[in-house]
């Protein structure tokens, strides 16, 4: 990974250097215009988030069922990632509806559980923080629940009556408003790349963070 | 006779069609300026945009800063340890 990692920082910054002029060229939506551009970074935001949660959910299952704790720094990197790329989708879709549908918030099915999901992986994390001895795999159990929760809040738009877009808005992106999908792909593909690239220097944190509490402890059984 | 039957027509039609016509909005009489819209019809949508874009590079970037900082301090804690180890122990 050492060796992919400076060629993936220039990638990333490639493309989201790119993704402002492909969003620029994209077309406009019909009723809601200008604004519609906040899509192009709110979904794939979402994405990323989805992508940490899967990350913390599987390290957090292996680490809890097989006793792994090498994985366990990757759960709570990702965990903290869930919560970075949750607050930006949570900040930029109040952005979009403020406009599009004349209020910041509404405390619908989609909009109230992505926000309880998101609290979900901030009491991870302070589980963590204030936790003390033996709260990782308190931790860990949380973040199962919270991974468990992901699909019914991806999932509430098609269920419950809601204001928010219906999921099939992505997958019909490319046939229903032609020249929206491939800024929407780079702008997705660049996301996930993000949260690659955070990772890996999360989990070098998380990792050296063990070593220095390692070498305490040694210290103080001298 | 037939008269009477034309006028009581007439009259069903009138009354029929009074409801329906008492619900019509109103004509345009004039244009209105879009600066007289009503607030919420009237929002740019720029700033928001802006804003949305802004805060994604700003928490990436402050969050960049923390792995950094923290890095550092991790790194500067365990030299430290690393120091005192390999002084002579009093």
């Amino acid at each position: 990974m050492k060796k992919m990692f400076a060629p993936l920082l220039v990638i990333v910054a490639a493309m989201f250097a790119a993704a402002p002029i492909m969003i620029a060229q994209a077309p406009f939506e019909s009723t809601m215009g200008l604004i519609q551009k906040i899509f192009y970074y709110h979904v794939p935001s979402w994405m990323a988030m989805y992508s940490a949660i899967v990350v913390c959910g599987v390290a957090s299952a292996i680490y809890l069922f097989k006793g792994r704790a090498d994985v366990d720094c990757y759960a709570v990197s990702a965990a903290e990632l869930a919560v970075l790329f949750g607050l930006m989708g949570l900040v930029t879709g109040p952005l979009w509806g403020r406009k599009a549908w004349g209020v910041w918030w509404q405390w619908d099915a989609r909009l109230t559980s992505a926000l309880l999901l998101e609290l979900i992986f901030v009491a991870y994390l302070m589980v963590r923080k204030f936790g003390g001895p033996g709260s990782e795999k308190l931790a860990a159990a949380t973040a199962l629940f919270g991974t468990a929760t992901a699909p019914f809040v991806y999932k509430s738009v098609d269920i419950w009556r809601t204001v928010h877009p219906k999921t099939s808005v992505v997958p019909l992106l490319a046939s229903s408003m032609p020249g929206a999908g491939r800024p929407f792909a780079l702008s997705s593909i660049a996301f996930i790349l993000l949260f690659v690239v955070l990772l890996t220097l999360r989990v070098k944190l998380a990792r050296q963070q063990n070593t220095l509490d390692n070498l305490y402890l040694a210290q103080e059984d001298r | 006779m037939t008269v009477r039957r034309i006028v009581m027509a007439l009259w069903s039609i009138v009354l029929v069609s009074a409801p329906a016509l008492a619900f019509q909005p109103p004509p345009q009489s004039e244009f209105v300026p879009v600066t007289e819209l009503p607030a919420g019809d009237q929002l740019p949508a720029a700033p928001y945009l802006i804003a949305a874009y802004v805060f994604v590079w700003l928490a990436v970037m402050l969050y960049l800063w923390t792995i950094w900082r923290r890095l550092n301090k991790v790194e500067a804690d365990m030299r430290t340890l690393e120091q005192r180890q390999r002084s002579p122990s009093r």
